[in-house]
Parts: structure tokens; sequence; C-alpha cells
């Protein structure tokens, strides 16, 4: 291990409360909105911004996301773009960022070659919706060589045993997955998650950050009053550029709008 | 996890956070209920009882003469439901019972997966939901009718490609959110460990009989087996039992349009990465997405296969070649009009296989087609192909 300390560490070490990571898909609904999109997130209150590599076949995610694979994989998207994209946004922001994606798009680049461009793009932390920490191995090596922080999850399922590795493998923060299931907005947050938060909480310095159906100032309250460090919001704000794109609109007031919305809920007092 | 996850390089387990809990649940059972003397016994019952095992080792008359060798069919077609799939889903279906799901899942292609789960849950009281892309749901109209009527209620799915793999999608998501009580009844060796496995394991039961069978007919083992393969289930299962004879073993791929047209020749043309939580070859572009497979059979149009079938490519144990659509079609007909059997479109591409195969092979030469599944299926959609034409 280096002294490195990354973006992400840096941010939740300074702030005290629960930030706000924003997530969309790069390249939805084309390469030059999308950049405008995340802008506009950024300059609109959001702490972090976690950026979705488009893959064809994403299992963790429901029709909100998969929808907006197809927009951005029809407007041309690919990994090549991807980080371009990511050094077009770093041109002008030193925001924390955060990539998703699916191992079959690591592994076609490369893995050391993919958390390299990552790094040179600018990118902070990575998160692999479909590798869990049996096969974590590669990509979590090849993150540290980089200095990425690897980004893994933990779920009101994960065991004890597995918890403890997860929690010691990993970098940046953990992800909380929220709500069984894909991603998607839901109503109400199921008590078992918030019991699970406070425990891995309880055994970590790591931040902890719920993403999967958060879609509302209240929700974010909660999990706030709950001791999250973050909190995750993709499919809402997926869905109001879904919407923008289907009126004809330009989607970026309306996303700037919501994630101000979002933000409100982040602001309490500990 | 016990034991390796792997095949050589292959399969594992990329999965979502929230789905290693069932796998492991799963691998549990597949460890300690399945080899118990109480499971297998109730397997046998079913598999002799009800499913009709053994299925006949047919020796092909009229085929081998034409063919210059002795061909011989493993007659799956002859299972219960009218494919080699019911012995997995009546395998997985007793498991999940035994393990206290309430509910099973499953995907289709070709339909045939679908209608297996769909007799496992009628007998064993178990609720049945099983996914099927659109486009095939229009294809093998009469499977869908079948699954209905069985008492399964079928889900239409409209992302993606609309085919096999966008319902394997669809299961794996309906399981995620569910995973305390849905079982996920996968019909082919792909999908995250200990899946690959355990479907073999429940399709050897086709080698094992062929090959006493054979012994007890030609007091030798086969020259050259042939079997088609899509995910690659019913091919495992009749190879598992040869992988250390000295006998060729043959899969035939889906070649689809053929050489430069869409196909569905995964271990042909595709290269290694992962789809449906299993590292192994696929069709892909360049960045990794994946790209839409072609064959004229539902149950080969999948642009994956099972990862054990990567590792015996690679290790050179099986050779795997194209069957063109048209071949394909071409065998439907040759096995209906010579030996009086309509096999399925699937099957119909390792009868074209060995067709060719068979040309190497001397007069007293074996070579064992399995025929995985009937062809009545494919009745209309052959019919509306032909055009009138018979």
């Amino acid at each position: 291990m280096n002294h490195h300390v990354s973006r992400i560490t840096e941010l939740f070490n300074s702030r005290s409360g629960t930030l706000l990571v924003a997530c969309t898909m790069a390249g939805d609904p084309d390469f030059v909105t999308s950049i405008r999109i995340i802008q506009e997130m950024i300059d609109a209150g959001a702490d972090m911004i976690e950026l979705v590599m488009p893959h064809s076949d994403p299992v963790a995610d429901g029709p909100v996301m998969q929808e907006a694979v197809s927009r951005a994989l029809d407007a041309g998207m690919n990994t090549d773009r991807f980080f371009s994209l990511i050094s077009e946004i770093r041109k002008g922001s030193g925001t924390p960022l955060v990539v998703l994606t699916y191992a079959n798009i690591v592994i076609q680049r490369g893995v050391e070659q993919f958390y390299r461009d990552a790094a040179n793009a600018g990118v902070d932390g990575v998160a692999i919706a479909d590798v869990p920490l049996e096969e974590s191995g590669p990509f979590v090596a090849a993150a540290r060589n980089a200095r990425i922080e690897p980004i893994l999850f933990v779920s009101r399922t994960t065991s004890n045993d597995r918890l403890e590795k997860i929690l010691s493998a990993a970098g940046g923060f953990i992800y909380l997955v929220a709500a069984m299931g894909v991603t998607g907005t839901r109503d109400g947050i199921s008590g078992e998650t918030l019991v699970c938060l406070q425990e891995v909480k309880g055994r970590t310095g790591i931040p902890i950050v719920p993403g999967f159906g958060i879609s509302g100032p209240e929700q974010i309250r909660t999990y706030a009053g709950s001791g999250a460090d973050g909190v995750i919001v993709g499919s809402a704000l997926v869905q109001e550029i879904a919407q923008q794109v289907k009126l004809g609109s330009d989607p970026v007031p309306k996303v700037g709008e919501l994630v101000r919305r979002l933000k409100s809920g982040c602001i309490i007092d500990r | 996890m016990t034991g390796s996850t792997r095949f050589g390089a292959y399969g594992g387990q990329y999965v979502p956070e929230t789905l290693i809990c069932a796998l492991e649940e799963l691998e549990q059972a597949y460890t300690t209920i399945v080899p118990s003397r109480a499971f297998q016994t109730e397997m046998e019952y079913f598999l002799k009882e009800y499913a009709g095992r053994e299925t006949p080792l047919t020796f092909c008359r009229n085929m081998s003469r034409d063919c210059g060798c002795r061909i011989y069919l493993k007659r799956e077609d002859l299972l219960h439901s009218g494919a080699h799939k019911l012995n997995n889903a009546l395998g997985q279906a007793l498991l999940a019972k035994a393990m206290g799901k309430k509910r099973i899942i499953a995907e289709t292609g070709a339909g045939q997966h679908g209608v297996a789960t769909a007799i496992a849950g009628a007998v064993l009281g178990l609720r049945v939901e099983v996914y099927m892309g659109v486009e095939d749901m229009e294809r093998q109209s009469l499977n869908v009718a079948r699954m209905e009527m069985l008492g399964a209620r079928v889900i239409p799915v409209r992302s993606g490609s609309r085919t096999l793999k966008d319902a394997i999608n669809e299961a794996l998501r309906d399981w995620v959110a569910d995973v305390e009580n849905t079982h996920y009844l996968i019909g082919s060796v792909v999908g995250p460990h200990p899946f690959p496995a355990l479907v073999r394991d429940f399709q050897t039961v086709i080698g094992r009989e062929t090959r006493h069978q054979i012994l007890e007919k030609e007091e030798r083992l086969p020259d050259l087996l042939v079997a088609c393969v899509g995910g690659g289930s019913n091919a495992i299962g009749m190879f598992h039992a040869f992988l250390k004879d000295d006998v060729a073993l043959f899969g035939a791929e889906a070649g689809g349009e053929g050489i430069k047209g869409r196909h569905g020749a995964t271990l042909c043309r595709g290269r290694p990465g992962v789809l449906h939580g299993t590292y192994s070859y696929l069709i892909q572009d360049a960045f990794g997405q994946i790209l839409e497979s072609h064959s004229i059979s539902a149950g080969l149009d999948y642009p994956g296969v099972g990862p054990e079938h990567s590792f015996l490519k690679d290790e050179g144990r099986v050779t795997y070649l194209p069957v063109t659509d048209e071949e394909a079609l071409d065998s439907f007909f040759y096995l209906s009009r010579t030996e009086g059997i309509l096999p399925a479109l699937e099957s119909a591409h390792a009868v074209a296989l060995a067709r060719t195969l068979a040309d190497d092979l001397d007069d007293d030469g074996i070579l064992v087609i399995n025929l995985s599944g009937r062809g009545d299926k494919d009745v209309a959609q052959v019919a509306a192909l032909m055009g009138g034409r018979r």
C-alpha cells in the first residue's frame, strides 16, 4: 500500500454530513449532452459523480437504466469514448468521479489496461456490478496498481465472514446495496437495510454509501439520520433525462433542479 | 465456496453481491442433498417411471446404408416432454423442493426448457414462471401454449434482442429480487457456478446410458459422438461419460447464415468474456458489448456457451464446427424421410454434422448422434420457411 490519498478519501475526510453521489449513464443521450449533464450535476451540488460505462447486458439494472444503455450505445458510446468523456470533464472539475460498469467491459480492454486508462483519464474509483468478492482479486490488484479505489458492494444478505473480507479489500467507500433486486426508484426504505447500514458502520472506518432505490430527499434524510456517509441516486436522475429526451427538451435544467432537490435531503446536523 | 468454481480458466461467479447468498445456498444443496440416497432414489424414480428413461439407442438402418457407417441415435426425443431438458428440470425442481423453495423461475429459448420446467413444477407442486423473449414466443407459439396449459405463467421479455439471452437477464433480475423464496431453474450448462456443474450432473445420464447400450449392441465404444451445442447441456450430458475414452467428440454449433452472416457459433467464432455470470466464449464486439446471435433454431440462438465447453475446446478434447441454417433444415427433412423421425431443428444441426463426418468412417465405423429433441415444435416454422414447398 502506498500513501496516496484519493480525492474520494479527501472528500469524506473534509466533510461532515451525507454526501450526494449523482449517477448518470455516459453518453446518454449523446456524448456532448452527457458532458453538460455531468457539469450541471456538479454545479447543482453533487459531491461526487458516478458515471456508468454502459454494457449491453446489465443484469443488476432495472428498465430505466436498461433504456439508458440503449440510448448511449445507439449514440456510439464505447470504452475509448468513455475515457475521452472523462478527460473532458476533468479539464474543468476536480470533483471525485467513480466509474460503474460490468466485468466484460473491463476484461475486454485488459484488466490492467482498463485501470491504467481510467487513472490517466482522472477516475478516482471503480465499481463493477457483477464482480463480487469471489472474483474481485485481479480487479482490486489492478486498481491498487493504478491508484484507483476498488469500490466493493455489500448487502443485507452478505454473511459476516464475507463482510470482513470485503471490508479489508475495499477502498474509497462501501457501496451498500439498499434494495434487493435491480436498480430503479422505490418508495420508502426497508428497515433491514437500515439495520445493515448501522451494523456495517460499526465494523469499519470506510464510509458507507447506500445506492439502489433512492429517489427523493425524504429517503436521503432517513439514510443520513442512520449514519450513511453518502447516498447514490441513479435511476431517478436517468428517468428525468429519459423524460426530457422523449419530450424533445434539453434535459440539463431538469437534472440540475432534481440534484438541488436531492441535495436538500443531505443537509443534516449530526 | 468449498471447491473450484471453474473449468480451467472458465466459469466463476460474476454476479451482483445480492446473488452470492443464493449461489452459496445452492452449492450447499448441490454438495449435500444431491448425493444423498434419498434424493438419488427419488430422482431415479421420476426419471424411470415418470419421464420414461432409459431412452432407446436406435440403430438407423437406412441412414447407415446411405452414409456408409453404423449410425445410432440416442433418442432423447422420446423422453417425456420431447427433449432432454426434462432430465435437468426434474433434477433441479426436486432440489428446489428439498431446499424449501415455493416458486421456480426459468428462461426458455425454443420453449423446450420452459415446457420441461412447467411439467416438473406441475408434478411436484411448485409455482412456475417462465421468461421468454417475444421473438421466441412467436417462433415457438406451440410451446407457449403448452406451458400455459401445464399451469405455468409465461412472461414476455421485450428488452434487448428479445431472445434467450434477454430471457436469462430477466430471470437473473427476478432472482436477485426474491432469492429467499425462489429457485432459478436454469436450463443449460451456463450461468454462475454451481449451475454449469449442477446441470451437467443431471444430464450425464444421457452418456451413461449410451455407453452401456452401445457396449451391449456393438461390444465396443463408438468412434464418434455428435451433439448440437447452444448452451451445451445435451452435448455435455452425452460427452461426459466418454471424456477419458478414445472416442472422437464433435459439437455442432449454429452457423446461421454462413461464414459472413449472422450466427450462433460461439466457440467457433467468439472470444472469451463474461456473460450471465460466467467466463466463457462469447459473441461480442471489440469493447465487450454482446452481439445478437442468429440461428434458425431458437434453442441454439445464444451468444454464449457453457464454460466447460470452452475448456474442452481449448484442451482440444472436443471439436466444435458450425452448421448453417440451410444444412440443418436439409437434415431436418433428411432424417424425417430416411428414418421417419422428425428431429428438433437444434438436433438437426447434429444430424447434418454427422452426415459430413460419416464420410471419414469405414463401413464398420460407429457414430452416435444425440437426438436431443423431437421436431414437432418446429413444424409450423419449417412449413412457413418452405413456403408451400414440401
